[in-house]
């Protein structure tokens, strides 16, 4: 089941594209307080959007993002059929896509 | 210099004297209706807050909030602190944009179709109207068993009655299960009832109230003394919100617990925060505490699953 | 000038090949690519990643980047961001956390497809300043909000 979570909303001449993804984003600067040990640092390194298979947005981050990450872009134009994937990779290899078809 | 404790007593003690005092001076004036004025007494009694009807608690709470918000519609009160804060407003419905509750609906909605693994029946089987928009009704008066039944409780004695293990009360899976739940019902005004032919549902409520009401813990504070007395007021850099309406938006993705949690959860973090005893999740007393909260906010929509700080 | 379009085809070269392979499920440059992000993702101070980012570059106060934030974080775990710009032609917009133990929170590369325009939720360990700085093609510019952030009194 993927973690990302995708709307898209055509704003006059534009579409906005917003997406929510499941991941603890951990700063590895916290301790678990059962264990009093640092909880390893694990959050999402990089982050693409591509539309119709072009990547238009390259995204690097670090953990002073929140978790559960939430992006919104604003794409100019877009059509009913095209293709929004998004894609991202976190500093523990992990990665996830999803794609949503715009209507 | 005197403790808080102390001057309740004797606000309560002045209250009988000035009561005793004018029913001698009734019974001086009027030698002949002394017995008339004996009899009218315990109508007297019945009229101090103690002894009110839950319909009469239920204006003098609302009156209580129209003087302090007069701005504040009914239904306004569903959003918490939202409806009386423009700065922590703002925030909240930039995270409502695509908020974090959300993952939780759509797997409460899987869980709650799933069937029980050792009777093959369902959650939907345990409710009426199969589970679909019925929150607003919860805690319910269950006649059987003699309490008020909470929604959470209702998910768990479901689970019992299919040879299921408990759900831990306060975050996890029960939180998941109530938000689908209570976003089925999304809305809805709560509709509490507090049943007439049972005298049992009205002691429980009372029970509620009673413990609303009472000064506990290191700090001697009643619930009633931030979410009543000083409601709109910091109490250091937080605003304290009004409990009217404090039932109705969950169960919440608290900020702070980076996760979904349930009103008990809530309930008990906040007796901690006081320094009194916190009862167990979905205990009688928190139970009790939930139908008298929620009886307070009938008319009020139900906003659940919510965000909150 | 020269100096930072030379540092800026030097990174758009760096990330060129990124998109092209993450399109192709391949992340071969991910030792560049991890360099960066150990460089830029760096515990320390404001000034260092600063320095790190955009060497000596100079950065100008716009005020055509609006930062739409709350002005007092509810909690300091998620503050909701909004970056919208007018500066024509912005190819990347960084979001920095003054005050946090690593200040960079993200670095956003936009095509020519989208708005200079981008929302996003961090994480701020204190009051502090919220940074936006944009590399458009004529420079550097930023913006600035100061964000309050309590601990959370009795109830928080």
């Amino acid at each position: 089941m993927s973690s990302i979570k995708i709307r898209a909303k055509r704003i006059d001449d534009k579409t906005q594209i917003r997406m929510l993804i499941t991941h603890p984003m951990e700063t590895g600067r916290n301790k678990d307080p059962k264990t009093n040990q640092l909880i390893p640092a694990h959050h999402i390194q990089e982050l693409t959007l591509s539309h119709n298979g072009k990547v238009i947005v390259n995204c690097q981050m670090g953990a002073s993002i929140s978790k559960d990450p939430y992006f919104a872009f604003m794409l100019k134009g877009g059509e009913p059929g095209d293709k929004i994937k998004i894609e991202w990779l976190d500093n523990l290899a992990n990665k996830d896509s999803e794609e949503h078809v715009l209507k | 210099m005197f403790s808080n404790n102390y001057r309740v007593c004797c606000a309560y003690l002045f209250q009988i004297f000035a009561c005793v005092q004018s029913l001698k001076k009734v019974r001086a004036a009027y030698p002949s209706i002394a017995p008339c004025a004996l009899l009218l007494s315990p109508l007297l009694l019945a009229s101090l807050p103690l002894q009110a009807g839950p319909q009469q608690d239920q204006q003098q709470f609302r009156e209580h909030y129209r003087q302090l918000f007069p701005q504040l519609q009914l239904q306004d009160y569903a959003n918490g602190i939202y409806a009386i804060d423009p700065v922590a407003r703002e925030s909240w419905l930039a995270i409502e944009e695509f908020p974090p509750y959300e993952d939780a609906i759509d797997q409460g909605e899987k869980l709650f179709s799933a069937p029980f693994p050792k009777t093959g029946r369902h959650y939907a089987d345990c409710f009426p109207n199969h589970g679909i928009g019925i929150a607003h009704r919860y805690p319910k008066w269950d006649k059987d068993k003699g309490e008020a039944v909470t929604l959470a409780k209702a998910l768990n004695d479901c689970r019992e009655s299919n040879r299921e293990q408990l759900l831990d009360a306060e975050k996890g899976d029960i939180t998941q299960l109530l938000a689908y739940m209570a976003y089925t019902s999304r809305g809805k005004t709560i509709e509490i009832v507090i049943p007439e032919d049972d005298p049992r549902a009205l002691a429980a409520y009372q029970q509620g109230k009673d413990f609303y009401y009472r000064r506990q813990g290191q700090l001697n504070f009643a619930c009633a003394t931030c979410h009543v007395q000083n409601a709109g007021k910091r109490i250091r850099s937080e605003i304290l919100s009004a409990s009217l309406g404090h039932t109705g938006n969950w169960p919440t993705y608290r900020l702070k617990w980076g996760e979904m949690g349930t009103l008990h959860r809530r309930f008990r973090e906040c007796l901690s925060q006081i320094k009194a005893e916190a009862q167990p999740a979905q205990s009688a007393i928190l139970r009790n505490l939930e139908y008298f909260l929620s009886f307070m906010s009938n008319g009020i929509p139900i906003t659940g699953p919510s965000t909150r700080k | 000038m020269t100096e930072t379009r030379r540092s800026f085809i030097k990174k758009a070269l760096t990330f060129s090949t990124y998109p092209l392979a993450s399109s192709l499920g391949w992340l071969a440059p991910f030792s560049v690519f991890a360099k960066w992000q150990a460089e830029n993702f760096k515990q320390g101070p404001l000034e260092d990643t600063l320095k790190h980012l955009f060497k000596d570059q100079k950065i100008t106060d716009s005020k055509d980047i609006a930062i739409k934030i709350p002005t007092i974080a509810e909690n300091g775990a998620v503050v909701p961001i909004t970056v919208s710009s007018t500066l024509p032609d912005v190819r990347t917009v960084s979001i920095l956390v003054a005050k946090n133990p690593v200040p960079l929170a993200a670095r956003f590369e936009l095509s020519p497809e989208l708005d200079p325009f981008i929302s996003a939720r961090l994480k701020m360990a204190e009051t502090s300043e919220v940074i936006v700085i944009t590399e458009t093609g004529s420079g550097l510019y930023s913006a600035r909000q100061l964000v309050k952030v309590t601990i959370g009194g009795c109830g928080g």
